[in-house]
């Protein structure tokens, strides 16, 4: 980490639509180590939010405990942020989410507080497809208390202090799409040509967005012998299809050979333009895109890219008839039944 | 000769779970309520849906003693399994009544009560062909004898079960014939009415006849709870279950058909209080129940809740335990959990029901105070209130009434503060509170504090800000702070909540004197909360006796009996019942004016008692513990025998 960061910016920083320059979408002074893969991501953050004209107050930044789940501070300072306890960030982001349904809420957490003390939240969260970016900062190790490993170690996988780890990795990215997860990515925090179209995606998505990027950590988990470390991660990595997000009001139709691009619409009427360059799959089938994706492990690759996405997306909010309203709008004339409809309960409990 | 008593007296049910009995038996209550006379109802079930015994209970009481009874003038014995003990719980001089389509085996011949034996078996199968049908109309059959052996009018019987059926006209019929099979077959066989009577009076006035879970529902509906979060758990989960039939019949939009309320089962009770505390973050009311293991999984955001300030309500329907305990029988034993849940230095505001109309009230209190003290507050509620009716008064509220959302900017006064005139001393003070002097910083606060101190009656207190927002500066000197609901204003008023320790502008430090100042800061908003909870309800115009008795929710109706019969002896004590954690003035007062002081409460450690000397230091040889413990409500029976045996030992 630094402890100075320069106030200049350079005057003539482009302006997005809103008039903000991207510093506008900056966070505080991250406390990461130098050369973490998380600051990369927030780094993708900062210029997909730039790009995208995204109003950093109607963004909520929700977070668990650990290395990735401090970043929300590191960016986007205008937005409101919730550190909350270890692998609970799903639930407080399910009732902030079904108390104001209009902005977008953006989840930060690692691989320790999702797969496993929050494991439970997590699944469950994807079950109900909740509306929310859900960004996994998956570096195989637990950086805070000094790099044990985590439930999404490679079985094989050498720490620093050389011990190998014995045990089945949790793919993430599998298990979403196993729960029903409506938009499943895969990144690698040192891509960030990938990283920020994937980001702008997951923010249009309507439901549940996973987004796991490896991350290495620089400090525990960067040894020969570790499979999250960057030179590994760099060999192994399988990029399933470029990616561009295209916002409707300016959409450029890239030119692609025929044949090999695919275009997703979401639901708000962007596209998404796949460049393919994985053969064998349908990033709109969830048996091709867990088939390839379990190819790729047999070679020991990670599968990179948006491996799934169902156009057809329902999020939590139309699944239980809420009120197209923010619950957290409404007024008490319109919650409170007042006296007269008491006279009535009594009479009904004599 | 048996002397007639009338309105006075106890009937038990002895049922076999998942029977049918409970809407039968409910018949009989709801009976006597409409005669006029004061009844209470308690069901005694097992944690099982299915085969084994449940009792029912009924106290019919003139007096209004609501209290339960010890002692049964009149079982009605439907479970073979229980028969023995149920026959063995019968009063001298009481009735035994007995499905006797089978006799009786050898050793039930007591002398000292009347057998009445009612062929239900027999009755129902030459009536009914259906096998449920013959389950079920053989608690309707019953009923109906009772009401001819009670001399219970047939025509309020013939009104409830109009009112039951409503809208299902066709199941009326053959209900009324299987009371009239009972009614029948008692005026046949036996000599009725007997010496147990109820008479038509008319001492309910307006009264209603409500459990406290519907009642906690429906003051989550009224206050504008719009999110719940859940775990399915006895006692609770009735809660839930009101509130979602409460608000589809309040909260549906006419026009769209949309909900103005969302309800998520979620995956434990870790998740539900997160859910809730996301909620409230976000501007929204919202709650949850649950019993005393789901308080315990919910500890660790309890915690953060009172750290990071976030409102939340919790309804805890406590029932006996430790661990697994007794799922389904009740008790007072969250108290000490409750007060301290969670790690550190933490606390939290209780409030205790004594009635559904308290449930329905308390828990509109709660919305408002978990809001205007931006932490926690947990409704202390039991079994035996959620999950029995009782007679109380009627719900009522005043359209008069506007919710306290508490202290938070709007967007404009956001605006007000970037502003202000003073902003330029902030961004001063920004400057050098960025270059980590500890004394400037401090040295600032100071000021602010003093700027508090010798104007906190200002309505307006905006400028105190001196140009800059900061989530947790003490503007009014009462440890409540400001907070900002997300997505309010663009480029003022953001923060990140955290469970961890901040600055008064809400940046994350490790700095003790910053962290001091927050935990001290904590600690005067617990002074302000001591006297905004409900005060403490007393029982005498002013101190007659140096005895003092302490009761709380459940034990009420039975202390209070229990003061009578004291008072008969000679034994005067004064009462005062808590509403509230933390303990006010009023509390403290009492309890320093009065030499010996009972503290009545169901749990087996005194909680309340230890809760009493670790806030207010007060002795413990000062403090008489009367308690009770074994999972079914507390007798006036008991507490009487307790406190006079105290006197007597002296």
């Amino acid at each position: 980490m630094t402890y100075l960061r320069s106030t200049f910016r350079h005057p003539a920083l482009p302006k997005n639509e809103l008039g903000y320059s991207v510093d506008y979408y900056e966070g505080s002074l991250s406390t990461l180590c130098a050369g973490c893969g998380h600051d990369s991501i927030n780094a993708a953050i900062v210029e997909a939010c730039w790009q995208m004209n995204i109003e950093p107050h109607k963004v909520a930044k929700l977070s668990g405990i650990g290395c990735s789940s401090k970043s929300p501070a590191y960016f986007l300072s205008n937005s409101h942020g919730f550190n909350s306890v270890h692998g609970r960030m799903p639930s407080v982001a399910t009732g902030a989410n079904l108390a104001n349904r209009d902005l977008i809420y953006f989840g930060v957490s690692g691989d320790g507080d999702t797969a496993s003390i929050g494991m439970g939240q997590a699944v469950h969260v994807v079950r109900r497809n909740l509306n929310m970016v859900y960004l996994v900062m998956n570096n195989g190790c637990y950086g805070l208390t000094k790099g044990q490993d985590s439930a999404t170690a490679d079985v094989g996988s050498k720490s620093k202090s050389g011990s190998v780890n014995l045990f089945e990795a949790i793919d993430l990215a599998s298990l979403a799409i196993e729960l029903g997860a409506t938009f499943v990515a895969q990144s690698f925090s040192g891509d960030k040509e990938q990283l920020v179209p994937l980001l702008k995606a997951a923010m249009h998505h309507k439901g549940f967005a996973l987004l796991n990027v490896i991350s290495p950590c620089v400090t525990f988990n960067n040894n020969p012998g570790s499979t999250k470390s960057y030179d590994y991660v760099r060999e192994h990595i399988e990029a399933t299809s470029t990616v561009d997000f295209v916002p409707i009001s300016r959409e450029i139709l890239a030119s692609y050979e025929a044949g090999s691009v695919k275009d997703l619409t979401m639901h708000d009427g962007t596209t998404i333009h796949l460049h393919k360059l994985e053969k064998n799959w349908d990033p709109l089938d969830r048996f091709s895109a867990i088939n390839a994706m379990q190819r790729a492990k047999q070679k020991g690759e990670i599968l990179t890219g948006l491996l799934y996405l169902d156009e057809n997306s329902q999020d939590l909010h139309e699944l239980i008839n809420t009120t197209y309203r923010p619950l957290n709008k409404l007024g008490e004339a319109e919650l409170c039944p007042g006296s007269e409809a008491l006279a009535k309960l009594n009479a009904s409990l004599r | 000769m048996t002397s007639i008593k009338i309105n006075d007296f106890v009937v038990r049910f002895a049922n076999v779970n998942g029977t049918g009995s409970a809407s039968a038996n409910a018949l009989f209550t709801k009976a006597v309520f409409r005669m006029g006379v004061p009844v209470t109802p308690k069901n005694i079930f097992p944690s099982n849906i299915q085969g084994l015994p449940t009792w029912y209970e009924v106290r019919v009481s003139e007096k209004g003693y609501l209290g339960r009874r010890e002692g049964v003038d009149l079982m009605v014995a439907v479970n073979p399994q229980s028969m023995k003990k149920d026959y063995a719980d019968v009063r001298s001089g009481g009735y035994f009544v007995y499905d006797n389509t089978k006799p009786l085996r050898p050793g039930y011949d007591r002398e000292d009560i009347k057998h009445l034996g009612i062929p239900m078996t027999a009755l129902c199968n030459a009536e009914y062909t259906d096998a449920r049908q013959r389950q079920l109309f053989k608690n309707v059959v019953y009923i109906g004898a009772l009401a001819t052996l009670f001399d219970i009018e047939f025509a309020v019987l013939e009104g409830l079960i109009g009112d039951q059926f409503k809208g299902k006209e066709k199941l009326i019929e053959p209900n009324i014939k299987a009371l009239n099979i009972g009614v029948n077959y008692v005026k046949d066989n036996f000599e009725f009415p007997l010496p147990l009577r109820v008479e038509r009076r008319d001492l309910l006035g307006d009264k209603i006849l409500y459990g406290g879970n519907s009642a906690c529902a429906l003051g989550a509906i009224y206050a504008g709870a719009t999110v719940a979060a859940w775990y399915p758990i006895t006692p609770s989960t009735s809660v839930v279950d009101a509130f979602a039939k409460y608000a589809s019949k309040y909260r549906v939009d006419p026009e769209t058909g949309k909900n103005n309320y969302a309800i998520v089962q979620a995956e434990d009770e870790l998740a539900a209080i997160g859910m809730v505390m996301g909620a409230s973050w976000n501007g929204a009311r919202a709650f949850t129940a649950t019993s005393g293991p789901g308080v315990s999984l919910m500890n660790e955001f309890l915690g953060l809740g009172y750290f990071a300030e976030v409102p939340t309500v919790l309804i805890d329907v406590q029932r006996t335990g430790p661990s697994t305990g007794m799922p389904t029988r009740t008790q007072q034993s969250d108290i000490l959990l409750a007060a301290y849940a969670s790690h550190g230095d933490t606390k939290h505001p209780l409030l205790f029901p004594s009635t559904p109309k308290e449930c329905f009230e308390m828990t509109v209190d709660a919305f408002d105070l978990t809001e205007r003290l931006q932490t926690p507050v947990i409704v202390m509620t039991d079994l035996d209130l959620g999950m029995n009716d009782h007679v109380t008064d009627p719900i009522v509220w005043d359209d008069s009434r506007v919710y306290d959302r508490g202290k938070f900017l709007t967007s404009e006064e956001l605006d007000q503060i970037g502003t202000d005139k003073l902003m330029s001393l902030a961004s001063d003070m920004t400057a050098r509170s960025n270059g980590n002097s500890k004394d400037e910083m401090a040295a600032l606060i100071n000021e602010l504090d003093g700027q508090a101190n010798s104007d906190h009656s200002t309505t307006a207190p905006l400028e105190q800000f001196k140009g800059k927002y900061g989530r947790y500066l003490d503007i009014d000197n009462d440890g409540i702070p400001y907070r900002t609901i997300p997505g309010t204003h663009a480029t003022h008023g953001a923060f990140v909540t955290r469970g961890s320790s901040r600055d008064e502008y809400a940046v994350y430090t490790e700095d003790g004197d910053a962290y001091r100042r927050n935990v001290d800061r904590l600690s005067r908003k617990w002074d302000t909360a001591k006297e905004l909870v409900p005060r403490p309800e007393f029982y005498q115009d002013a101190d007659r006796s140096n005895n003092g008795v302490i009761f709380f929710g459940t034990s009420t109706d039975s202390a209070l009996e229990a003061l009578e019969l004291l008072d008969a002896d000679g034994i005067d004590l004064d009462a005062m019942r808590p509403r509230a954690f933390p303990f006010g003035k009023a509390f403290r007062d009492f309890v320093d004016s009065h030499e010996r002081i009972f503290v009545i409460e169901q749990n087996r450690d005194a909680q309340f008692r230890s809760l009493m000397m670790i806030e207010l230091g007060t002795d413990a040889s000062k403090l008489v513990s009367v308690l009770n413990y074994d999972g079914m409500p507390i007798t006036a029976d008991n507490i009487h025998r307790q406190v006079k045996s105290y006197f007597q030992k002296q």
